[in-house]
């Protein structure tokens, strides 16, 4: 829902960035909602000269359709996720940053310099990462919630009070953590069973919602919601009594990277844009408006206190592991995509 | 009048003939550009080959119609079963959205006759007091809508307090939330087209008929009802089309736990699923089905008209 009153307000700012488009000209962004904080903005067009016109999204595949559908060529930068970066890579739609282009790229984090998604960097620069896991509200449920069953095999008591992500590549992510099994897996015996248990979970559910998660928690409509780290916390800091958990059996772990677009009517500007995220200033700024970590070195310094001790940032040692989403082969994804539909028709 | 028709036609029919053609031309092309390429181009994509992550391969292909009417089992390679999947989904939407469509003949009939016997000095307010929510975006109309649904929300509160229900009732993320939502989303469509009827109704015919000791109930439904039916019929339509195709109230408040026909499209171009040519097909299914219902609506309806004459 979120993503309606966003694109009316990105109407307005675009109308906004065409009226006031300066010689210095423009960089065409295209944006998650709610990611950059826009005293940022200005900062950038005060200091360079170049006017942002912003357009946003609500999730990696809406963008990628966004793009095919005509929009490569009109916008200069996105900012896809880990395994969205490889995809338009595959896809042909990033352009390649030649060594040099980038004052800053030395600033890069040298554990995300050489990221699987993206070796050599060779389209992207790191904007923001954390987690993505669920959240549980302690005034509803006081036990062990360090477990993928509160979401697929709920105890009673939170049975029809959980929202999951409209999103099918974190929720199918979780299963297979759940189950124990690869996310691109070939096993048929698996997959049906995999297929069965999330027909028999969604009897749990009450919703499905990317846009809300966050708001569910907080209104109290919802007691678990999966959600991202740093939306966790935000509804936290927002007065929820909420606790992100981290299961033993592992939970996402995700990148958001700005990428290089293919054709970029402002390729220079883009540049100047990507350099400016990479310095361990405006970094923070992210940082300190999104909840999660930055990629860049130099950062810490300029955090706010609590985001040092912050529990969704800060894994206990019982924590399975953080895995990435990962990019399925045609056929393999087929299967995963039949079973999705097999979840919600 | 200073121009006479010759032949008791009305004289303005001929006032614009010579330039009819060019006079329309600005509306045949908004049409054409706007309703009736992107439908072509629609019919043309659901013929073709699925890419990978989204788009088209420029090959012939019937694989997405296959994959609505054919169930070959979770890995693709299963004997094909008749699939009732997909014609579920419609089959709720179409439940939903006549649901809704009920709903608000049900509201909207009454809320029209009561404006259109209304003063004619007032009439005017009344229609302006029923468009006044309609002014606000339909989305922040349907978050509303949810807070006014949710279990600790007015709604439930109110009940509660009066001593009615004991505990809240659970409304938000039901199919009934579904049809309220579309009810009041799309209420006005029902409520203008009726006044608009019911307005021009003269209403010595019900007072003819009472004279005639035709009871009340009699009366509507053999002389307003009849009279009136051409401003109904629009109302239903106006309704039950963009109900069907809502995916805005399933997501918000029906919780988007089951696809809708609107969803299920939207989920081919957005989502993960990337199949394009299958959301283009289910997208003529339904087009298809809307055009066969009302051109049997409509021609039922001359007819009708040809032997009342």
């Amino acid at each position: 829902m979120k993503k309606h009153i966003l694109t009316l307000t990105t109407t307005a700012l675009l109308a906004f960035g065409i009226t006031h488009a300066k010689a210095d000209g423009e960089v065409v962004v295209y944006h998650w909602f709610e990611y950059m904080p826009q005293e940022l903005i200005e900062k950038f067009t005060a200091e360079t000269g170049i006017e942002v016109v912003m357009d946003t999204f609500d999730s990696n595949e809406a963008m990628l359709a966004s793009l095919k559908a005509g929009g490569i060529g009109t916008y200069d930068v996105s900012v896809p996720g880990d395994y969205m970066v490889k995809i338009m890579a595959n896809e042909g739609l990033l352009d390649t940053i030649a060594d040099g282009e980038l004052e800053n790229k030395a600033n890069i984090q040298t554990q995300w310099l050489d990221a699987g998604f993206d070796p050599g960097r060779q389209h992207s620069i790191p904007y923001q990462w954390g987690t993505t896991s669920f959240s549980v509200n302690r005034d509803d449920y006081t036990g062990d919630i360090s477990t993928t069953d509160i979401l697929f095999n709920p105890p009673e008591e939170l049975s029809g009070k959980i929202n999951m992500l409209d999103s099918q590549g974190e929720v199918m992510a979780m299963a297979a953590m759940h189950m124990g099994m690869e996310q691109c897996s070939n096993d048929r015996k698996k997959l049906q069973a995999l297929n069965d248990m999330l027909e028999e979970a969604k009897t749990h559910w009450a919703s499905f919602n990317s846009d809300t998660a966050k708001e569910v928690l907080v209104s109290g409509d919802a007691s678990v919601g999966m959600i991202y780290s740093g939306f966790s916390a935000k509804g936290r800091e927002e007065g929820a009594n909420i606790e992100y958990a981290f299961p033993t059996q592992g939970f996402v772990a995700w990148m958001d990277n700005v990428v290089l677009l293919k054709d970029a009517p402002n390729r220079e500007n883009a540049l100047v844009f990507m350099d400016f995220l990479l310095e361990p200033e405006n970094a923070a700024a992210v940082t300190n408006y999104a909840r999660y970590a930055a990629g860049v070195d130099g950062v810490s310094d300029m955090l706010d206190e609590e985001l040092r001790t912050l529990p969704e940032g800060n894994p206990p040692a019982s924590a399975g592991p953080a895995t990435f989403i990962e990019v399925c082969d045609e056929q393999t994804q087929a299967v995963y995509d039949q079973i999705w539909t097999n979840v919600k028709k | 009048m200073a121009i006479s028709a010759p032949d008791g036609e009305p004289a303005v029919s001929n006032t614009y003939h010579k330039s009819r053609t060019w006079l329309l031309l600005p509306s045949w092309v908004v049409l054409g550009a706007l309703s009736l390429v992107p439908a072509i181009l629609m019919l043309v994509y659901s013929f073709l080959t699925k890419e990978f992550r989204g788009g088209v391969i420029w090959e012939f292909s019937l694989a997405a119609y296959d994959q609505f009417f054919f169930d070959r089992g979770l890995f693709g390679d299963d004997s094909p079963t008749l699939d009732w999947t997909y014609i579920a989904i419609f089959w709720r939407s179409f439940w939903q959205a006549g649901a809704a469509t009920l709903l608000s003949l049900a509201i909207g009939f009454p809320t029209a006759y009561f404006i259109a016997t209304r003063p004619v000095q007032t009439r005017a307010i009344w229609v302006f007091l029923i468009t006044i929510p309609y002014w606000v975006n339909l989305l922040i109309r349907t978050v509303s809508m949810k807070f006014l649904l949710r279990d600790e929300g007015p709604l439930n509160l109110s009940l509660m307090a009066v001593g009615l229900i004991d505990s809240p009732l659970q409304i938000v993320n039901t199919n009934l939330a579904v049809q309220l939502g579309l009810f009041y989303s799309y209420l006005p469509f029902m409520v203008l087209p009726i006044y608009a009827a019911v307005e021009r109704y003269d209403f010595s015919l019900s007072e003819a008929a009472a004279d005639l000791y035709a009871s009340k109930w009699v009366t509507l439904h053999r002389i307003l009802l009849p009279v009136t039916k051409p401003g109904v019929i629009a109302g239903c339509i106006l309704v039950f089309v963009p109900s069907l195709g809502s995916f805005l109230a399933p997501d918000l408040l029906g919780g988007a736990k089951n696809y809708m026909i609107g969803s299920l499209i939207e989920e081919q171009f957005k989502g993960n699923a990337g199949n394009w040519p299958f959301g283009a097909a289910a997208s003529m299914i339904l087009l298809t089905i809307v055009l066969v219902i009302l051109i049997a609506f409509a021609r039922q309806q001359s007819r009708l008209e040809r032997g009342r004459v």
